[in-house]
């Protein structure tokens, strides 16, 4: 019999090694297979049994219960059954294009990779051509996932088109490159997509990234990832060494002349090396510090070589379009807004977990529909969406659609599509400091509305909080968000007034003096 | 210039030729810091080796990657992951970012700390905040020597703590 026990790091850490220990104590003839996630993270340990080919889900399974039900052996009929996996409604309710391999496959297995149509991708695009492929991914309408939704192929065009250079400052005649990066520093609270493709999936972002350095004509691919999923680190390269054994990376891919090999880089703790030029200077070995664009990395990034930056959802779902087709993955979404968005919601939430779909779910679908509400059952008051940058919604504005454009114009934006939830319990003025005092401690320096504005930030809601000239203190803080906003060269000093100032906004009774001094006082 | 500043550039500049490290740390970086941009990733190493990088070595890493000590010691001190005193036996890092303060990280955090002063000394046990571990949805997240934990309570992390300190 074959049993599914993820590895991904959020099942393992409610306790899937544990659960994997037990059932092979129990059963030791059954074949246990460590998947990636479904992403049904609040069943976790979500453990699947295969019967005649057909796999049946149970969940939450702690070690404790496996002793009872190997005793009866009668998995179906235990509490903790819930049924076909494939038909679970929350599964049935996605549509799965970059996340379609992700829980159901062996992340180390190149085998199972082909057998569910790995590779497919990468064989479309060089039997299509590099100038194809380009064209492809550009009829697909896929913008960039890590937040800024710039299109994908546009960006792959402009590399394609600059000539190959050698490293700056290299000495003349030096070997010409263009480079592959994927930002896979996933820094911002709520999301975990990129974490449970890397460990669920590996395969499937080298293929994005064979894709992308096969149609813009790059010799070299690095991922860098953070610290803090090693995990995550381990998986890809493992998942490189077993390409490389394979021949799906090294000199002569799939039989032909395009020679691709891929690195991963690992982060040190910074969060300002998820934007796309700190990232470069970190992979140089540098201080993570922003550099000014232009010039753009497309033109001048990596060592100064022409480079590709994509974030892992982006690069990954490549794969899945150049095998099922650009049109049928542009007819999902809305407007401008094409595609599938892989929603991760979290925070207090009851059902959290990966929610892939096209744009233009409302947020309430999301966090109510698929999310039943917040996991200690109270009212939700705010929403937080798109990472620490990312502006706060009410419970009133949860009807909004999920795509860049709605949200935009609602004030908001998507970034990476992960999705917060707060309870009543929240107190927003406390969290528009917190959004100050991340900034003041991740910010790279370069910019000084960034470095000094943020510390002031947090001076100032004190101020304001406790009653200090309000008004006039009010006043200061619009004026600061605005210099942070309009004079900072990155997402960090530019984008930290968005939750400060739709919390100030949308929740002006918190930063009331009163309402501060009845909360100390309960 | 400050007697305190003096001294202590003095201090730097004997260690400069000889640091107590340097001929572990040649072979520790012989392949890598030969490597075009190679300065983090031989931080990184050091760190990996020695559990943090030693104020000593750093003249040596500087000369190994070519680079001046100024720019060493800015790479060092930039990232909050590179640390310049050993670590504690145990290090509890544990997740401060939105995600996690949604569902009590906050209380968790103050709640900890209490524990440890009381059950622990500073010599056993370390706590770090850290913003995110990608664990969003199964928080409030720690993550103990290296090892994620969901759902977790001032209860799970002593549970754990104590066991790692019996094992080492």
């Amino acid at each position: 019999m074959k049993v599914f026990v993820p590895r991904d790091s959020a099942a393992v850490s409610v306790g899937a090694d544990r659960v994997a220990a037990a059932l092979g104590a129990a059963h030791p003839s059954f074949e246990i297979v460590r998947n990636g996630s479904r992403g049904l993270l609040w069943l976790e340990p979500l453990v699947e049994i295969e019967v005649d080919g057909v796999r049946h889900a149970f969940g939450p399974v702690q070690p404790q219960d496996i002793p009872a039900l190997a005793l009866t052996g009668d998995y179906l009929n235990s509490d903790l059954y819930l049924g076909i996996t494939d038909q679970l409604p929350w599964l049935v309710r996605q549509e799965r294009w970059t996340f379609e391999r992700v829980g159901i496959v062996d992340p180390a297995s190149p085998e199972d990779f082909l057998a569910h149509g790995g590779l497919s991708g990468l064989k479309a695009a060089m039997a299509a051509g590099a100038a194809a492929t380009i064209e492809q991914v550009t009829a697909s309408g896929l913008r960039g996932r890590g937040g800024a939704g710039f299109p994908t192929g546009i960006k792959w065009k402009t590399v394609a088109n600059a000539v190959a250079t050698s490293h700056a400052g290299a000495p003349l005649g030096s070997t010409t490159h263009k480079y592959v990066v994927v930002n896979a520093d996933e820094g911002d609270s709520g999301t975990f997509a990129d974490r449970m493709l890397m460990e669920g999936d590996p395969f499937t972002l080298l293929e994005g990234m064979l894709i992308a350095g096969f149609a813009v004509g790059a010799d070299t691919g690095y991922i860098y990832i953070r610290s803090e999923y090693p995990a995550a680190i381990h998986s890809m390269q493992r998942a490189i060494e077993i390409s490389r054994e394979q021949g799906w990376l090294g000199s002569s891919i799939l039989g032909s002349d395009f020679a691709f090999d891929i690195h991963v880089r690992v982060g040190a703790g910074s969060y300002v090396c998820g934007e796309e030029t700190a990232m470069l200077e970190s992979l140089e070995g540098k201080r993570g510090m922003v550099r000014p664009k232009p010039p753009l990395p497309a033109l001048e990034g990596l060592f100064g070589v022409p480079t590709v930056i994509n974030n892992v959802i982006s690069i990954g779902s490549v794969p899945a379009i150049m095998s099922r087709g650009a049109e049928a993955y542009a007819a999902l979404g809305t407007g401008r807004s094409q595609g599938t968005s892989v929603f991760q919601l979290a925070g207090n939430i009851a059902q959290g977990g990966i929610v892939e779909t096209g744009f233009g779910v409302s947020v309430r679908e999301l966090v109510q529909g698929f999310g039943g509400g917040t996991r200690t059952g109270r009212p939700i008051r705010a929403v937080q969406i798109g990472g620490p940058l990312g502006a706060y919604l009410s419970e009133a504005e949860l009807d909004v659609s999920a795509d860049y454009e709605a949200l935009a114009a609602a004030d908001a934006m998507l970034g990476h599509g992960g999705i917060v939830v707060f309870d009543d319990t929240v107190d927003m003025a406390t969290q528009a400091k917190f959004a100050m005092q991340f900034c003041a401690e991740e910010s790279c320096g370069k910019c000084t509305p960034c470095r000094i504005g943020s510390t002031r930030g947090v001076e100032v809601i004190d101020l304001i909080v406790r009653g200090e000239n309000s008004a006039g203190n009010k006043e200061l803080l619009e004026d600061l968000c605005e210099v942070m906003r309009d004079g900072s060269l990155c997402a960090m000093g530019g984008l930290t007034p968005l939750p400060v100032l739709s919390a100030l906004h949308k929740f002006p009774e918190d930063f009331e003096p009163e309402s501060q001094r009845r909360k100390e006082s309960v | 210039m400050s007697e305190t500043g003096k001294k202590k550039r003095d201090q730097v500049e004997t260690r400069r030729p000889d640091g107590e490290f340097d001929p572990e740390i040649r072979v520790l970086l012989a392949d890598l810091s030969q490597e075009e941009g190679s300065l983090l990733r031989c931080l990184q190493r050091v760190q990996e080796h020695f559990g943090y990088v030693p104020d000593s070595s750093i003249g040596a890493i500087a000369e190994l990657c070519n680079v001046s000590r100024a720019e060493t010691f800015g790479v060092l001190t930039y990232y909050s992951d590179l640390r310049t005193v050993p670590p504690a036996a145990v290090l509890v890092r544990i997740c401060g970012a939105e995600a996690c303060q949604s569902v009590g990280s906050r209380e968790l955090e103050s709640e900890w700390h209490n524990v440890q002063e009381k059950d622990f000394s500073p010599a056993s046990v370390e706590t770090a905040e850290v913003f995110c571990l990608g664990n969003c949805a199964l928080g409030p997240a720690a993550m103990i020597n290296g090892e994620l934990i969901g759902r977790v309570t001032p209860e799970v992390i002593a549970e754990h703590v104590t066991s790692l300190l019996a094992k080492s």
